[in-house]
């Protein structure tokens, strides 16, 4: 076993997706056991989220705010900060984006749009930073501190829904429509936001690969000692990267509101900000490739509608999603490591 | 007055049991040097899989034997990659929860919701359930917490006075010494990281085979994660940590009895206390601006590699 010093780049496209298809395989068993016909459901859920417009532009919906949660863990994974608050990030940004949504001066059309983008980015990056001060300060474990807020964040937004932001004469918790002057522009049969997200990626990946910030995070990510012996300020940096990681999940919101619900709801996040974390880790922390794989989870996501037709528990999504991650962490070691055997004369045994 | 504090005090109990399995199967974990983030997925597993057994065979014995079997098969996976590929650690525990809800999730849709008449019952022990309130409080529980009181101080016995226990706490803090020593340290990292998870396991059980006895979806509710900070605000001593349990433990149920008495505040707040309070006891136990040496094991989160320099 030794590590290889250079992955092929065929190698590092082809092995997520045997992984992937491991990880599907796998779950196979499980959809074996609870008396389902695999390929049937697999066949059913490609055709319906993949295979025609209607069921394409759904999934593309479903990735939208995917998107930008993968966007917002590969970032703060890129520098090695464990953000798993991409939920909770997520809702405070459409808690306030809302807020301005519902309750706000009403602008004319595309000013309206820019300070609620701005809203929802302000609520994300503000509740990041939070466990930014106190992972730089105090260095606390921003692990916990992230998760715990989701739920706080998540509790408060019920708080709303259910409470002064409900919607009159409804039982469920959604809060009225916000103004048709806040749509965002549809494109085709979605939604206007794919650009953003792709600008937004193009945006990131150029700064990551290009700036001197960008490599300044990927200096701290291998070692934070050499970093700041080279004069680098860790800290600033955990506020920045967290702050923008945190803005990136809040826009999650403001997609989800303004393109896709056009308006707020409890449990709005829905567990994108943890699935964001499969999509980012599955694409490497790429961003582009982000946009990809998230289409690929949004696409899964909605396939849940046409198997639960038939009896198939919607919760297929996120068991794929886990086993298809924990395949692809198994075979990151090929990636890294070839085995060889060795004679017992000591002599590699060369490759085939 | 007095009824309100046993009531109070007694379901405090409950609740630090069951989170303080899990707490002390990831104190082993840690200690041993692999950190589990997976704590909550491996809960919702244990609780679906006792569930399940119970529902079909009504045997609580048969119940625990899948717990521990489900939770021990995880581990098993999770050494794998933790261990022997030498996956990020903190990647493995996000799988692992992600796919633990999934999963359970999955095969439990179909008895979402039932009651099963089988679940653990409270036992009086004789004489000690007479001592007025701690009685009431303490020894009028079921089967599971008078297991905690045992493994509470067992525990902290193997941990501090043992010699296995010496190695564990060496493991997690120079593993390389201890394989120069010709101790195999993959083999016990693999046993503690197993013994940890099905004790995180057991922990799930406690909530649909103790506390309910019914299955819902994501029913431990962030559990895991009070019990993955309880680690650390117990500085990695079980005897602590069942003490932080108990602390959690009141102030949930607090906040749900405050709900009655104080109905002017929503009950969203009150649900966030647990979560406030985590995070709060978390700054104030690992916060950087203490003097004292950090009791964390310095090999945690740590690949050990043979080969690596």
């Amino acid at each position: 076993m030794e590590k290889k010093q250079t992955v092929p780049l065929y190698k590092k496209i082809l092995n997520p997706i045997i992984c992937v298809l491991l990880g599907l395989a796998f779950s196979a068993i499980f959809i074996i056991i609870s008396g389902f016909d695999p390929l049937t459901v697999f066949a059913k859920m490609i055709s319906y989220s993949f295979l025609n417009s209607m069921g394409l532009y759904g999934s593309i919906n479903g990735a939208l705010p995917l998107m930008f949660c993968g966007l917002s863990v590969a970032l703060a994974f890129r520098m090695k900060l464990n953000n798993i608050g991409a939920e909770g990030q997520f809702a405070i940004g459409a808690v306030l984006g809302g807020w301005f949504a519902l309750y706000g001066p009403s602008l004319p059309a595309p000013f309206g749009l820019i300070v609620m983008f701005l809203l929802c980015a302000l609520g994300g990056g503000l509740w990041a930073a939070i466990a930014a001060a106190l992972k730089a300060y105090w260095k606390i474990n921003e692990t916990i501190v992230t998760l715990m807020f989701n739920y706080i964040a998540l509790l408060f937004l019920d708080y709303l829904c259910y409470g002064p932001w409900m919607a009159p004469k409804q039982t469920t918790a959604i809060t009225p429509l916000i103004p048709d002057s806040m749509y965002l522009p549809g494109l085709g049969g979605t939604s206007s936001a794919l650009i953003l997200a792709v600008v937004i990626a193009l945006l990131l990946q150029f700064y990551l690969q290009r700036t001197t910030g960008g490599y300044q995070i990927s200096v701290i990510r291998d070692s934070s000692q050499s970093a700041t012996y080279a004069g680098i300020s860790v800290k600033r940096f955990i506020f920045i990267v967290f702050i923008l990681s945190g803005a990136l999940a809040g826009l999650a919101g403001f997609v989800k509101v303004t393109g896709i619900l056009h308006r707020v709801q409890a449990q709005l996040p829905g567990g994108a900000g943890y699935t964001g974390i499969v999509v980012a880790y599955l694409s490497q922390f790429n961003p582009l490739v982000v946009i990809l794989v998230a289409i690929l989870f949004g696409g899964l996501q909605n396939s849940c509608a046409a198997v639960q037709i038939m009896g198939v528990p919607s919760q297929i999504a996120t068991m794929i999603q886990g086993t298809i991650m924990i395949f692809v962490i198994a075979g990151e070691f090929l990636n890294h490591y070839k085995i060889s055997f060795y004679r017992e004369d000591g002599m590699e045994v060369p490759e085939q | 007055m007095m009824a309100l504090i046993i009531s109070i005090g007694a379901a405090a109990v409950v609740y630090a049991v069951s989170i303080l399995y899990a707490a002390i199967g990831e104190i082993f974990s840690q200690r041993a040097g692999i950190m589990n983030l997976g704590i909550e997925g491996i809960m919702l597993m244990g609780a679906v899989s006792g569930f399940l057994t119970v529902y079909h065979t009504n045997s609580l014995a048969l119940a625990m034997l899948a717990v521990i079997c489900t939770g021990a098969i995880l581990g098993l996976v999770f050494a794998f990659l933790t261990v022997t590929l030498q996956s990020d650690q903190t990647v493995c525990g996000m799988a692992f929860l992600i796919f633990g809800s999934g999963l359970s999730g999955f095969i439990g849709k179909k008895v979402t919701g039932i009651a099963t008449a089988v679940k653990f019952h409270d036992i009086s022990i004789p004489l000690l359930h007479k001592i007025p309130v701690i009685g009431k409080i303490f020894f009028q529980q079921d089967l599971l917490v008078y297991c905690m009181y045992i493994i509470i101080p067992l525990s902290i016995f193997y941990i501090y006075k043992t010699r296995p226990g010496l190695i564990l706490r060496a493991l997690g803090e120079n593993p390389a010494a201890l394989d120069t020593a010709g101790i195999h340290v993959f083999a016990l990292r693999y046993a503690y990281v197993i013994f940890g998870c099905a004790m995180i396991a057991i922990s799930g059980a406690c909530i649909t085979l103790s506390y309910t006895n019914f299955w819902n979806e994501g029913m431990t509710g962030g559990k895991g994660w009070i019990a993955f900070s309880l680690v650390a605000f117990s500085r990695w001593n079980p005897g602590f940590a069942a003490l932080g349990a108990l602390l959690f433990g009141g102030i949930s149920i607090l906040g749900i009895n405050l709900q009655i008495y104080l109905p002017g505040i929503p009950t969203q707040f009150y649900s966030m206390l647990p979560y406030a309070a985590t995070v709060v006891a978390l700054i104030i136990t690992t916060g950087s601006f203490r003097k004292q040496h950090t009791a964390e094991p310095a090999a945690l989160c740590q690949k050990y590699d043979r080969e690596g320099r």
